[in-house]
C-alpha cells in the first residue's frame, strides 16, 4: 500500500549538510499496522513527512496505493493541483493534534470537506457519522479547548478519516498522551484498522505502542531502517534489537560457571511445557532470571532469560534440545549483551 | 457650539473610519504576504519578502506630518484637491496601511506552523491555508491591530486637521489654541478620551471573547459589547 525506494532526505542549511533519511525502503502491506519506531533524530518525522510529501524528498521514490507521489510532486516547492488530491486521500494524525481552535469539533472535522468542495449537507452528515465511530457524538458543538487531550486526538482522527482514506499516518499520536489515554486511542486506531481496512503507518518512540497495536515494525537509527519485517518475523530473528527492545529481560549471571540464554517463545511454543520437561529429562537446576510474556498483535508470545549451571560447553546438549522444541536461543557468552541491548530505545513516554 | 462639535466629530469619524477601511482592505494582505514570503514560509521569496518590507518599514517610520506634506501631488490627482476630509483620507490611509501591515505579520506569525502543515495534508493550497488557518486563527490578535490602528489614526487625523481636513483636532487647534477658548478645547479632549477608550473597550472585548474560546485564557468579561458567540 506505501512502498518507498531510496528514500532520502538531505537538508541544506547555512552550507551545512544534514542527512535524515538514508536510502529508506519500506514496504508496508495493505491492511496491516506498520509501527517505525526510533530515538529522536532517527528520521521518523522526515520519513512520514515524505509519504505525503509534506516534506519532498531529494532523492528515492514514494508509491501509496499504487501511485507514484514523487512523479506528481513536480519541479516547484509547492504543490500542485494532482499532489493536494493525492494528499486528500491519506489521512494524518498529529502529536500535537493540529485542531483550530476558532472552529468547533464538528467544523475542525468538516475542514478536509471544505478543502474537496463537499456540500454543507453531506459535510454535516459525514462530520455526525465520523463523531459516533469515535465516540464524541455529544461534543460537535464544543471548542478544541474544552476537550481532553485524549478527546482532541479522536477529534483529530475522526478529521483525519474525513476524507475516506484509504492510509492514515499518524505522526507520534499518543506521545503526548498518558498511558490511559494512549491506550484508549491505540484501541481506537486498532478497531477502525480492522473495521475499515484502513492502513496505518505509525511512528513513535514507545515500544508500547508497537506491542500494543502494530502487525509489522521498523527500527529506524540514523536514518536508515536497520530492521524491519512482521512482529513474529521479528522475534523469530536472532539477535533482533526490535525483539530484545519489545520484551527486555535483565538478570545477570550468579558466578562464572553458569551459562545464560535468552529463549524467544512464539506461536505454538507459548503452551508447551518446555522448561520443565528440560530440567527433569537433563536432571538440572534451571533459575529464571528475568521474563516477559505478551501479547502482540493477538497472540502470545514472550521471552525467557534463565541460568543453567555449568559452563557453555557443558550446556550445549540441553541448549540444543531447546532449539529442537522450536525456541529461539541466544546464549549469553558471558558478556552481559541482551541486559544493555534493552536501554537501545526510549521507552519512557517523554513527548519530543 | 454644538453644530460645531458634532461636525467635528462626524468629519474625525469620517476621516477614520475610511483610511481604517482601506488600511484592512490594503494591510491584511500585506501583512501575510510578509510572513508567507519570509524563509521557510508557503510562498518563500527572499526578494519579494525584502522589498515589501522595506517599503513598509519606510512609510511607517516616516513623521505623519511629513508624509502629509509630502503626498500633496499624489492626494490631489486621485481626490482633485489636498483640503478637506477627502483629501485627509489619503495620507491617512497611506501611512495607516504598513502600519497595520506590520501588526498583521506578528500577529500571524503567531499561528502555531502545524496547522498550516495539517490543511496541507489534507490537500488544501496556500489560499485554503491562508483563508481557514491564519486569519481565521489570529483573528484575536487581528482584531486588537485594529484596535490599534485605529486610536492611532485618530492621532493621525488631529495633525490632518492642521492642514485643512476638520474634525476634532481642527476644532481643538483653531478654537482652543488660536482663540484662547480653551472650553472648547477641553470638551474636545473629553470626546477624544470618551472615543478612544469606547474603541479601546470594544476591541479588548472582542479579542477576548475569541481569544477566551481559543482557550488561551483572559479575564472574564462582565458585559459584552460585540455580541461574541455564546454557548
Amino acid at each position: 500500500m506505501i512502498t518507498t525506494q531510496g528514500l532520502t532526505k538531505v537538508y541544506r542549511s547555512r552550507g551545512r549538510e544534514v542527512t535524515a533519511l538514508d536510502g529508506v525502503d519500506l514496504h508496508v502491506r495493505e491492511g496491516e499496522v506498520f509501527g517505525v519506531i526510533g530515538q529522536s533524530g532517527a528520521g521518523k518525522s522526515s520519513l512520514i513527512r515524505c509519504v505525503n510529501l509534506l516534506e519532498r524528498p531529494t532523492r528515492g521514490t514514494v508509491t501509496v496505493d499504487g501511485v507514484d507521489l514523487t512523479a506528481l510532486a513536480g519541479r516547484g516547492p509547492r504543490a500542485g493541483k494532482e499532489l493536494r488530491a493525492a494528499r486528500s486521500r491519506i489521512g494524518m494524525v498529529f502529536q500535537h493534534f493540529n485542531l483550530l481552535s476558532s472552529r468547533t469539533v464538528q467544523d475542525n472535522i468538516e475542514l478536509p470537506l471544505e478543502i474537496l468542495g463537499k456540500s454543507g449537507r453531506e459535510r454535516s452528515a459525514k462530520a455526525l457519522e465520523l463523531l459516533d465511530l469515535v465516540g464524541l457524538a455529544d461534543k460537535a458543538r464544543a471548542y478544541p479547548a474544552q476537550l481532553s487531550g485524549g478527546q482532541k486526538q479522536r477529534v483529530g482522527i475522526a478529521r483525519a478519516l474525513a476524507g475516506d482514506p484509504k492510509v492514515l499516518l499518524s505522526d507520534e499520536a499518543t506521545s503526548a498522551l498518558d498511558p490511559e489515554t494512549t491506550r484508549s486511542v491505540l484501541q481506537l486506531l486498532r478497531d477502525l484498522n480492522r473495521q475499515l481496512g484502513l492502513t496505518v503507518l505509525l511512528i513513535t518512540h514507545e515500544m508500547d505502542v508497537v506491542k500494543t497495536v502494530c502487525d509489522s515494525a521498523a527500527l529506524m537509527e540514523h536514518g536508515r531502517v536497520v530492521e524491519s519485517g512482521t512482529v513474529g518475523e521479528l522475534l523469530a530473528a536472532p539477535g533482533s534489537e526490535l525483539a530484545a527492545a519489545l520484551f527486555p529481560v535483565g538478570g545477570e549471571a550468579s558466578g562464572d560457571d553458569r551459562t545464560v540464554v535468552d529463549v524467544t517463545f512464539h506461536g505454538q511454543t507459548t503452551t508447551r511445557p518446555v522448561i520443565s520437561q528440560l530440567s527433569r529429562t537433563y536432571n538440572i537446576d534451571i533459575s529464571i532470571l528475568g521474563a516477559a510474556m505478551d501479547t502482540v498483535g493477538g497472540k502470545q508470545v514472550g521471552r525467557m532469560r534463565m541460568e543453567l549451571p555449568g559452563r557453555y560447553e557443558d550446556n550445549v546438549v540441553p541448549i540444543g534440545f531447546l532449539r529442537e522444541q522450536g525456541l529461539q536461543v541466544d546464549v549469553h557468552d558471558g558478556v552481559p549483551e541482551g541486559a544493555d541491548a534493552a536501554p537501545v530505545l526510549v521507552k519512557d513516554g517523554g513527548s519530543q | 457650539m454644538q453644530p460645531l462639535l458634532s461636525q467635528a466629530c462626524w468629519d474625525t469619524l469620517y476621516m477614520v473610519g475610511w483610511s481604517a477601511l482601506i488600511a484592512v482592505v490594503g494591510g491584511l494582505p500585506l501583512g501575510v504576504l510578509l510572513v508567507l514570503t519570509d524563509r521557510g514560509g508557503l510562498l518563500q521569496n527572499a526578494v519579494a519578502n525584502k522589498a515589501v518590507g522595506q517599503i513598509v518599514n519606510i512609510a511607517r517610520s516616516m513623521p505623519f506630518i511629513i508624509l502629509m506634506v509630502a503626498l500633496m501631488g499624489f492626494t490631489r490627482s486621485i481626490v482633485g484637491t489636498t483640503i478637506g476630509r477627502e483629501a485627509a483620507i489619503v495620507p491617512l490611509a497611506v501611512g495607516a496601511v504598513p502600519f497595520f501591515a506590520r501588526l498583521v505579520e506578528t500577529a500571524v506569525r503567531e499561528v502555531d506552523g502545524g496547522l498550516v502543515e495539517a490543511v496541507q495534508s489534507m490537500g488544501g493550497n496556500t489560499w485554503t491555508v491562508v483563508r481557514k488557518v491564519l486569519v481565521p486563527e489570529s483573528l484575536p490578535s487581528l482584531i486588537s491591530a485594529l484596535t490599534t490602528t485605529v486610536v492611532a489614526l485618530i492621532g493621525y487625523s488631529a495633525m490632518a486637521g492642521t492642514v485643512g481636513a476638520g474634525g476634532l483636532g481642527d476644532l481643538a487647534v483653531r478654537y482652543g489654541y488660536q482663540r484662547y477658548e480653551s472650553e472648547l478645547m477641553w470638551i474636545t479632549v473629553a470626546i477624544l478620551a470618551v472615543v478612544i477608550t469606547l474603541i479601546q473597550f470594544a476591541g479588548d472585548s472582542g479579542a477576548r471573547v475569541l481569544h477566551r474560546r481559543a482557550g488561551k485564557g483572559g479575564r472574564p468579561l462582565r458585559f459584552r459589547v460585540l455580541g461574541g458567540r455564546t454557548r
